[in-house]
């Protein structure tokens, strides 16, 4: 407790109230009153409607979002999956190979997504790989994005777990592939879990790679709410954000799920 | 990692036979990045030196000389530098009163904070469109669409970036210590500034050299606001390249923007590596 005299006290968390609320409350507020709104000129809407929400249900961002909900979840496990495996493999190795490993797989944070979305046109729009104007350049560059993540999330876990697990069990006669299966894995599954929570929040949200790779025929939910903006559309924009924002919460809390059911084990 | 390094002091001889056995493991996904991160940024790099009809640095010369990159690059660093700015300020005030001047539900709230972090920045910026937009409750109409409200919109967004290292940095202080100090009579400022500052000090610095990476290549806040005379680098490159098709030049800004941001990100993995390593993550 920094502060002892209550009026000091109650002066700072007003000011408090008033930023927090403005930062990180508003924004929120905000997006889910326009996304039921009918018509809003004054201070609140004018007219409150279920119709964004039945028509963001269908047609054009029901299958954006479809497309959104698969690019997530592959793209998540095909990352979570490639990250996991670099984590442990990069563990057994000689400590200069993994140090340059690391630094390998944590490169990708400091490219921004649009430039490697511009790489990703300009390798694939060619021969030997041409598979520009496909979903799979789109989920390619998710993968990649999401990539550095997971790596960093499962690599950081590995770093806190104790050897001595691994050894004794090693010590009893398990083969490399059991220690893995039996020790290794289910000692990592909390950090594996979370990392892919944010791979998938990461995913659904993304949008600098996205807009430069995106085919006509599979535009992720973040793309089309751009274009519904761009439009005017700003209502139905908001509906889907919000649910964007559902589906997002509704698999990290399924995936938070299965993370405390693997540590109660 | 400590046990690791035990085990190979003992048993050399073992360990070595085991680095024969299991570094080709690393191939696959090392190879999965060097084909689809690594060859296409190299591409880039080519490209960016290579007009069909000239070789070399001509399409360099060009962007760098032209306003326009040059104008584009300046308001990218003020922008971030702006924003990073605001956000320390912004995300220390509010991350000391959770963590040291605490009320009910404090706790609820930095949770909500980790939350906000997984949400996608448009989402900010459409909200400001029903704040200050033309049409909307503070309707501030020109505002929004000048550099200041895109440096407002990165401010809210980015202000929890810092929030969550400066909240793990303040967890660490002793409040023995800040009692002592207290005690022996320094006043809440001296406190803060002599005892609490100076030891969150390595992770308010990783976290705001985070946030200015993230801030400098932001995309979503500037393409959704579409200020008409705020162009960043981020949004340089996708116009070059989606809207005109200009790919050479829109390479070259994409080099010159991985160097940007390169050079912060150094920084930021050694203040990370150095200081405290709740700051680590978001990553």
């Amino acid at each position: 407790m920094l502060l002892w005299t209550r009026r000091s006290r109650i002066l700072l968390w007003a000011v408090f109230a008033v930023l927090f609320v403005a930062i990180v409350l508003a924004p929120l507020l905000m997006i889910v009153l326009a996304s039921v709104a009918g018509n809003w000129t004054g201070l609140l809407p004018g007219a409150l409607t279920g119709s964004n929400f039945a028509q963001a249900l269908s047609g054009e961002t029901f299958a954006s979002l479809s497309v959104s909900i698969q690019t997530g979840v592959i793209a998540s496990v095909v990352s979570v999956v490639l990250g996991t495996w670099a984590a442990l493999a990069s563990q057994a190795a000689a400590p200069r190979l993994k140090k340059a490993v690391d630094t390998l797989f944590h490169l990708p944070i400091a490219v921004p997504s649009v430039v490697l979305g511009l790489a990703l046109l300009v390798a694939f729009s060619r021969p030997p790989l041409a598979f520009n104007g496909t979903r799979w350049i789109v989920l390619l560059g998710h993968v990649m994005i999401l990539l550095p993540f997971s790596y960093s999330t499962v690599s950081a876990a590995i770093a806190r777990m104790d050897p001595l697990l691994a050894q004794a069990a090693a010590s009893l006669g398990a083969g490399p592939v059991r220690v893995l299966l039996r020790v290794r894995l289910p000692v990592l599954l909390p950090s594996i879990s979370a990392s892919a929570s944010l791979a998938l929040a990461m995913s659904m949200g993304e949008l600098g790679a996205t807009m430069m790779l995106y085919p006509p025929d599979w535009r992720t939910l973040p793309a089309s709410i751009f274009a519904l903006t761009d439009r005017g559309q700003v209502f139905l924009a908001s509906a889907s954000t919000v649910l964007l924002l559902a589906v997002t919460l509704a698999g990290v809390v399924l995936l938070g799920l299965a993370r405390g059911r693997g540590t109660q084990r | 990692m400590t046990g690791l390094a035990l085990a190979a002091a003992t048993t050399p001889a073992r360990r070595q036979e085991k680095h024969r056995r299991h570094g080709w493991l690393l191939l696959p996904p090392v190879l999965v990045l060097l084909g689809f991160f690594g060859y296409p940024l190299v591409l880039v790099v080519l490209q960016s030196l290579d007009a069909s009809t000239r070789f070399g640095l001509s399409v360099w010369l060009d962007v760098l000389g032209s306003a326009e990159f040059r104008d584009a690059a300046w308001k990218t660093v003020a922008l971030a530098l702006g924003a990073t700015a605001g956000c320390v300020v912004l995300g220390t005030f509010l991350a000391l009163v959770i963590a040291f001047v605490p009320f009910p539900g404090a706790r609820t709230l930095s949770r909500l904070v980790d939350t906000v972090l997984a949400f996608p920045s448009f989402l900010i910026a459409l909200a400001f469109t029903f704040i200050y937009g033309s049409a909307g409750i503070l309707g501030a109409g020109g505002f929004l669409y000048s550099p200041f409200g895109i440096l407002l919109a990165e401010i809210t967004f980015y202000t929890p970036f810092v929030m969550r290292p400066a909240l793990a940095a303040f967890g660490q202080v002793s409040s023995a210590q800040m009692e002592v100090a207290a005690s022996l009579g320094a006043k809440p400022g001296r406190v803060l500034r002599q005892v609490i500052l100076p030891e969150a000090l390595p992770s308010l610095a990783s976290g705001a050299c985070l946030t200015m990476l993230l801030a400098m290549n932001e995309f979503g806040i500037v393409l959704f606001l579409g200020a008409k005379d705020v162009t960043t680098l981020p949004m340089l490159v996708y116009g070059k390249g989606i809207v005109t098709f200009d790919f050479p030049q829109a390479c070259v800004i994409a080099v010159v923007n991985v160097v940007f941001s390169l050079a912060l990100y150094g920084t930021y993995r050694r203040l990370a590596n150095g200081g405290g390593r709740a700051a680590v993550d978001k990553a």
